[in-house]
């Protein structure tokens, strides 16, 4: 085993600092009856939490994904090692198989066979057919044994998904019997009735169904090209799972941005009025009067030069590809602070008209207290709903932008960048249709998950929303 | 009220010139004009005096925001910025980088960007309200849990998605309407038809359950059990009290967008091959032509702008509350 | 007679909560039947099962309802409709809200005339039209146009009246129909209501917390506790002698005039709904309670023309009159607060550059003192400026001119943290002055960081005892606002005042959002600190009764500026000024009043934005004379303290 030598990117280093923020808060809230409340309610609800555990499944990869390293070349001496320019992450060596079978060109989902007709050699003879694809199918002797095979390992698959599920299970009904002193029989009852105080139905389920789906692209992965490749014959399901870190990077770095802005502007215009709120107010009319698509080309063209004016600082291509996905959270979170700190404004002049800001002027308590333990407690929540709401949209927006070209770097795994590399295949006959599928798909996953998470938060979190539904 | 508007539109002056700035500062931090010309000469014309000469035609040969040289005023208004930016608050939007006068490509582009921009709108907003009230009218059964579903699937499918999927089905396989292209006229509607579909059916998930939410909020107000004790059938509290209290913020909510309409939809406009405004403005951000950008954004926040004065006229209209001053 | 509501054994309920629990009683034509009871009894779901309007969740599991010869539960949704507004119309306490915000008065009645008498066009406008002039409503062509933002509340409460007489009902509920309005106007629309209901010969079910209210409008009383009805009977056999030991505490809870002794009380609280019932419901918090009470539910019994649910019915002690022990009379000391032409104006700007083209005058000139260890009532009606002139005081809004002086020292910019030292504020709304994601102790200790109190290592001590002064449990500081009753925050908002010290507490209406018995509570415990502790109040409210049981002396607010002041006894049992008058004569009362008639007072109060020339009140004086409306009168002294403004008093002098 060769030694490796780790890489932090920028936003690496970000996303390991949100999930320890994330953590810190988690710990907090548990602390505090009333923060925890809704929460419960959140976990409460079977939608809510189905989608999160799908979610989980996303930010597990994203985070496998973000823990990089160069690879030590085979034959740099140990003394002074020497370290490949190619960034790899912990994902990229376990998928390893998926990233090094790479085919010549197009091929479809499952197929053996490349999907353009070539000169090959048969019986002696150079005629013209569809070639034997060099990984996909490679272990089959005649293409009828074809169907069965791929019938064969999704099952395998399925099943030993199914069988680890079950094993979950029991461990699970062991704990629980254990700490709630139920009878087996009695809490196997009670879950199955769905009478547990948390949706235990739904999770046991959908936990089997992702290790039944996992276990069975795993087993299909192993002999074919899931998702098909594309046009320089990398596996679509690689790139696909590769692209997951961009969407979930996007939807959660460009919110860190956007969120010292919002909170800041939003309660201190609010708060104060007078003149600040006038600046304030100014500052965002004219942010938002810019059409945000042409104020973020604009933002990136600029980071663009920059990048290709000083190449000495970022030495690898993912460093470079790194910084601009960076720079574009950054600017889609200056661009997009507005409608929050809009929101946030409007409820700091309701609050600190309430009585118990009142009362707290009435002590002489700086403003800056009253801030932080009368106005902000109290909106955070609305914090919080606008988070989870905006992750989908951001996740949608990076497709949008980089079929414009002021997206992530164009050598960056992202979804957009799929869309967009295979739109004009579409005009191909017959039609190549797998890379937008799976593209679509997977994203339609994450933001269909995001999107009920986030209901199930708004509804637990609003109280105006409180007991109706 | 003549002096609300009047000191609104004053009000936007600053923000213009606010706007100006930014977009100014934002292509200049980086792109200084001697970059401009040597990126629009070409590599093979560079040489200082092409270069210079490029400057003094596009009106780039002067200091970027203060002219020391210049003497009183001349110090602000003799500059790259003033002489810019001073000329489009009487929507004059000079020359872009292929020669072409940016005012007459604006005007001739809108229609197109109309064409598309305001069915989508309208249609929109009439599909969307009568699919929340459908769900209000069914709430708490499983028709509007369904709906509720619906939309969240909807909204959560990519904008692009309901764009390529309905250039392959209808335009490619189905062979019902031309994947793309403009023309004038009547003959016109059936390029049209396609992307005011898409555009239709991409808003509805969010759009209706938005809607569903401001609907929902009303039902729980006491003046509609009052309604209800009056012995109103649900429909007539519905479509006559609740109707009439949600289309508030619905109305003005949509009417800041109204004259955004007119900057036309980029994506739409580029998948499907309207010479719209939309399209004008991707090629020019895929052209680096600052020019026309700036143009665009000026034009974008002018309208607005008024797309904010239009939403405090329209409250005072629907809303009896609210009054002007 | 064959009553014209029959209600038998209603049980509704939400989820598993019965909120109503076995409620059974009649309403016959031409009478009026009060349901009494304190907030969350179940009165408003009563009525909103009769008319079969319950909110999301709610529902009637059993019991019938029959109005004449119709079984009201038992209609289809269809016929329902005719019966909602044509047979029964209803009328809820939130004028404001119960009317839809974008449609015309004149179309809101229309609708219903529509719907119950099929008139339309002119022959609905007419009968609008004559709808508002039976309610009252002057110029009542014009008032169809209007949108109700337009009208103020007591004309939007008779326009709601008159949409619910549009439909000719034959019953009329009535859910808390003044609790919204100022004394004066609920007085007015009262009238309105008795009125109509004799000329119609309504029957009508009027759902009140106010005794008071209820002493003077109701033919038959029934009283509800935790769901259930407790007692129920005449009204004047139930005003002389109620028999159920809950009625009787409600009596004795009320503040009555030249009251200086303690308020009775009762302890606990009301049982949560949702949990298993044994015994009778209030046996918890009953002092007559046996162990038979806890055990068994009791039934009806019947004692001449009351029955009551009570194992103890007419065996229960003679009631006593409580003691009237006078106020404690204290030395005369030095004035500890000391106003003098306090103003509060803001600014109205208008036009394209929003120049300032007049004030409201919230408080426009007010002087007052107040000393030690005694109690000013600062009254007046909504919108008069009574608490802006208490926020003022504080600082809490900028005063336009005036001087303030507190302990002898003149209050300026500069010593503001010696004002908050001495001077704090008990807010109104319990549930809008305790920030809920705070912990009590927090609450507590805030002012005392804020202001540097006492040593830090000292305050935690010192957040127990203030704890235990207001009689909060010890473990109080560890819990959230959340965890308490509206009592118990209001015990809490007054812990925060005292954790600084201060001599002088301002109270803005502290009781008003509070029921009968937690009033009673919060009443005694101010009393009880004022004795202990020596602080002066000055108490803004607008209800007489508790400045009659607590105030030393009474300065009387109209539009901004004050009209009549004097001590307490003197201005409340013989006021002068007319305004003062009407606000006394128009409070409802227990007892059958004596002296001079009700004196009703037409119109509305004014804006301050504009208030009428010469003397403010002189649009709605019975007595005003030329010179009322030219010039605002001088102060006339009285003697003992006691002065007016008014011309009129002045010439009778």
């Amino acid at each position: 085993m060769n030694s490796i030598q780790p890489v932090i990117l920028w936003t690496d280093a970000l996303i390991f600092a949100l999930l320890l923020a994330v953590l810190v808060l988690v710990w907090l809230i548990r602390r505090q009856e009333h923060l925890l409340a809704p929460w419960r309610v959140v976990a409460q609800r079977p939608m809510a939490m189905g989608a999160a555990l799908v979610l989980g499944a996303f930010v597990v990869i994203g985070l496998l994904d973000s823990l990089h390293y160069r690879a030590q070349l085979t034959d740099s001496p140990a003394d002074a090692p020497q370290y490949s320019v190619e960034v790899l992450s912990v994902f990229d060596a376990l998928t390893s198989e998926l990233r090094s079978r790479q085919e010549k060109t197009y091929s479809a989902p499952l197929a053996m066979q490349l999907y353009a007709k070539e000169f090959v050699e048969r019986d002696g003879a150079t005629v013209r057919d569809y070639p034997r694809l060099q990984y996909g199918g490679a272990h089959l002797q005649r293409a009828d044994e074809r169907l069965s095979d791929i019938t064969r390992r999704t099952l395998v698959g399925a099943t030993q998904g199914g069988l680890a599920s079950l094993l979950l299970f029991g461990l699970l009904a062991g704990w629980q019997v254990r700490r709630t002193r139920l009878a087996v029989g009695a809490w196997l009852a009670a879950w199955r009735q769905g009478s547990l105080n948390w949706p235990g139905r739904t999770v046991v389920l959908m936990v089997a169904l992702l290790l039944m789906l996992g276990g069975a692209l795993a087993q299909l992965a192993s002999g074919y090209h899931v998702f098909g490749t594309d046009k320089v014959g990398q596996d679509v399901l690689y790139i696909s799972l590769k692209s997951i870190r961009t969407g979930l990077v996007i939807g959660t770095l460009t919110t860190l941005v956007t969120l010292p802005l919002a909170i800041g502007f939003g309660i201190t215009a609010g708060y104060f009025r007078g003149w600040v709120d006038d600046i304030i107010q100014y500052l965002y009319t004219v942010l938002n009067s810019i059409p945000g698509v042409l104020l973020i080309a604009a933002a990136v063209l600029i980071v663009q030069v920059y990048i290709e004016s000083n190449p000495d600082i970022f030495d690898t291509a993912a460093a470079r590809a790194d910084i601009r996905l960076l720079a574009l959270c950054l600017i889609m979170g200056v661009t997009s602070w507005t409608g929050l700190a809009r929101l946030l404004r409007g409820e700091s002049l309701k609050l600190r008209t309430l009585d118990y800001v009142e009362a707290a002027r009435a002590f002489g308590v700086s403003n800056v207290r009253i801030i932080s333990r009368h106005i902000f407690p109290n909106l955070f929540h609305l914090v919080l709903i606008a988070i989870v709401l905006d992750f989908s949209g951001l996740v949608l927006a990076e497709a949008v932008l980089s079929y414009i070209g002021v997206g992530v770097d164009p050598a960056m795994y992202s979804w957009g960048n799929m869309i967009n590399g295979a739109r004009l295949e579409l005009a191909r006959e017959p039609v190549v249709w797998w890379q937008l599928g799976a593209a679509f798909a997977f994203m339609f996953t994450l933001v269909l998950a995001a999107n009920l998470f986030a209901d199930g938060v708004r509804d637990a979190f609003d109280p105006r929303l409180g007991g109706r539904r | 009220m003549l002096a609300y508007i009047l000191r609104r539109l004053l009000y936007a002056i600053p923000i213009l010139i606010g706007v100006n700035l930014l977009t100014f500062t934002l292509f200049f931090v980086v792109n200084t004009p001697d970059d401009m010309a040597r990126l629009q000469l070409g590599a093979k014309h560079v040489t200082p005096e092409a270069i210079d000469r490029w400057k003094v035609e596009h009106g780039y040969d002067k200091p970027l925001m203060l002219n020391a040289a210049a003497t009183g005023s001349a110090q602000f208004t003799d500059t790259i910025f003033f002489k810019h930016s001073a000329a489009m608050f009487v929507f004059e939007f000079g020359k872009g980088d292929d020669g072409r006068n940016i005012g007459n490509e604006i005007r001739t582009r809108m229609g197109p960007s109309l064409a598309i921009a305001l069915p989508v709108f309208v249609i929109g907003l009439l599909v969307n309200v009568s699919f929340a009230l459908l769900m209000v009218f069914f709430r708490a059964t499983y028709l509007d849990l369904w709906g509720v579903v619906l939309c969240v699937v909807l909204m959560s499918i990519s904008g692009l998605f309901y764009i390529i999927a309905g250039q392959y089905f209808i335009a490619k396989l189905w062979n019902l309407l031309p994947i793309s292209g403009f023309a004038g006229g009547i003959d016109g509607i059936r390029f049209i038809l396609l992307p005011v579909l898409v555009g239709v059916v991409a808003g509805i998930g969010s759009g209706s359950r938005w809607y569903r939410t401001i609907f929902l909020e009303e039902i729980g107000k006491d003046y509609v059990r009052t309604a209800r004790a009056k012995g109103l059938s649900e429909g007539r509290v519905l479509f006559r009290h609740v109707l009439k209290n949600g289309m508030i913020p619905i109305l003005t909510g949509a009417v800041v967008v109204l004259p955004l309409l007119f900057m036309g939809s980029l994506i739409t406009e580029s998948f499907f091959g309207i010479p719209g405004l939309g399209s004008y403005t991707i090629d020019a951000i895929q052209a680096q032509d600052f020019a026309v950008v700036r143009a665009m954004v000026f034009l974008g926040s002018f309208l607005y702008i008024v797309g904010l004065i239009l939403t405090d006229i329209s409250y005072s209209w629907v809303d009896p509350r609210v009054r002007l001053q | 007679m064959k009553p014209l509501l029959e209600v038998r054994d209603l049980v509704t309920g939400f989820g598993r909560v019965r909120v109503v629990d076995g409620v059974s009683f009649q309403v016959a034509a031409g009478e009026t039947y009060a349901l009494l009871g304190e907030s969350g009894c179940g009165k408003s779901i009563t009525a909103l099962s009769l008319m079969r309007l319950l909110p999301d969740g709610g529902r009637v599991i059993s019991g019938s309802v029959r109005l004449g010869e119709t079984d009201v539960l038992a209609l289809p949704e269809r016929d329902m409709r005719r019966v909602r507004g044509g047979q029964m119309a209803m009328i809820f306490q939130e004028p404001m809200l119960a009317l839809n915000p974008v449609i015309k008065v004149g179309e809101q009645i229309g609708e219903a005339l529509a719907l119950h008498q099929n008139l339309a066009g002119q022959a609905a406008r007419d009968a609008a039209r004559g709808l508002l002039d039976a309610v009252g409503v002057p110029d009542a062509v014009r008032r169809l146009d209007t949108y109700p933002f337009e009208l103020s509340g007591g004309l939007r409460q008779r326009v709601m009246i008159a949409m619910a007489l549009a439909g000719r009902p034959q019953l009329l509920i009535a859910d808390e129909p003044t609790t919204a309005l100022d004394v004066t106007i609920q007085a007015q629309v009262l009238d309105v209501l008795r009125r109509l209901k004799a000329e119609q010969r309504m029957g009508m079910l009027l759902i009140t917390h106010d005794l008071g209210v209820v002493a003077e409008n109701a033919d038959r009383v029934g009283v509800m506790y935790a769901g259930e009805l407790v007692e129920e009977g005449v009204r004047n056999a139930f005003f002389a002698s109620p028999q159920h030991p809950y009625s009787r505490m409600l009596f004795e809870a009320l503040p009555r005039p030249g009251d200086g002794g303690r308020l009775v009380t009762i302890p606990g609280q009301v049982p949560p709904l949702d949990g298993p019932m044994r015994g009778c419901r209030f046996a918890p918090r009953c002092p007559f309670a046996v162990a038979r009470c806890r055990a068994e539910s009791p039934g009806w019994q019947v004692i001449d023309d009351q029955r009551v649910r009570c194992h103890l019915a007419g065996t229960l002690p003679a009631r006593s009159e409580r003691e009237l022990a006078a106020h404690s009379v204290k030395q005369a000391a030095p004035p500890l607060l000391q106003v003098d032409g306090l103003k509060v104006h803001f600014p109205i700007r208008r036009g394209l550059i929003q120049r300032t083209v007049g004030h409201v005058r919230a408080v426009d000139g007010v002087s007052l003192d107040i000393r030690a260890g005694r109690t000013l009532a600062l009254v007046g009606e909504s919108g008069c400026g009574k608490t802006t002139v208490g926020k003022a005081l504080l600082r809490l809004i900028e005063p336009t001119a005036g001087r303030i002086v507190l302990g002898g020292e003149t209050i300026t910019a500069k010593n503001v943290p010696f004002l908050r030292r001495q001077a704090q504020m008990v807010f109104q709304d319990p549930f809008s002055s305790l920030n809920p994601r705070m912990r009590v102790a927090d609450i507590l200790l805030e002012g005392m960081d804020a202001l540097g109190v006492g040593e830090a290592a000292d305050r935690r001590d010192a957040v127990v005892q203030l704890l235990r002064q207001v009689g909060l449990p010890d473990d109080a500081g560890g819990r959230y606002p959340h965890a308490f009753s509206g009592g118990q925050r209001q015990r809490i908002a007054i812990a925060r005042a005292l954790a600084v010290s201060p001599r002088l507490v301002i109270c803005d209406e502290p009781t008003s959002a509070l029921d009968v018995s937690v009033q009673a509570q919060i009443l005694n415990l101010l009393k009880d600190l004022q004795d202990s502790l020596g602080l002066a109040y000055l108490f803004i409210t607008h209800n007489l009764a508790v400045v009659d049981y607590l105030a030393h002396e009474v300065a009387v607010m109209y539009l901004g500026r004050i009209v009549e002041h004097g001590a307490a006894a003197d201005v409340l049992r013989a006021p002068r000024h007319p305004y003062t008058q009407a606000l006394v004569s128009a409070v409802p009362h227990i007892k059958a009043q004596t002296g001079p008639g009700i004196i009703r007072l037409a119109g509305d109060q004014p804006s301050p934005l504009n208030p009428p020339d010469g003397c403010h009140f002189n649009p709605r004086c019975p007595h005003a004379m030329e010179v009322c409306r030219q010039t605002y009168p001088e102060q006339t002294e009285l003697g003992g303290g006691h002065w007016v403004r008014c011309h009129w008093v002045a010439g009778q002098i």
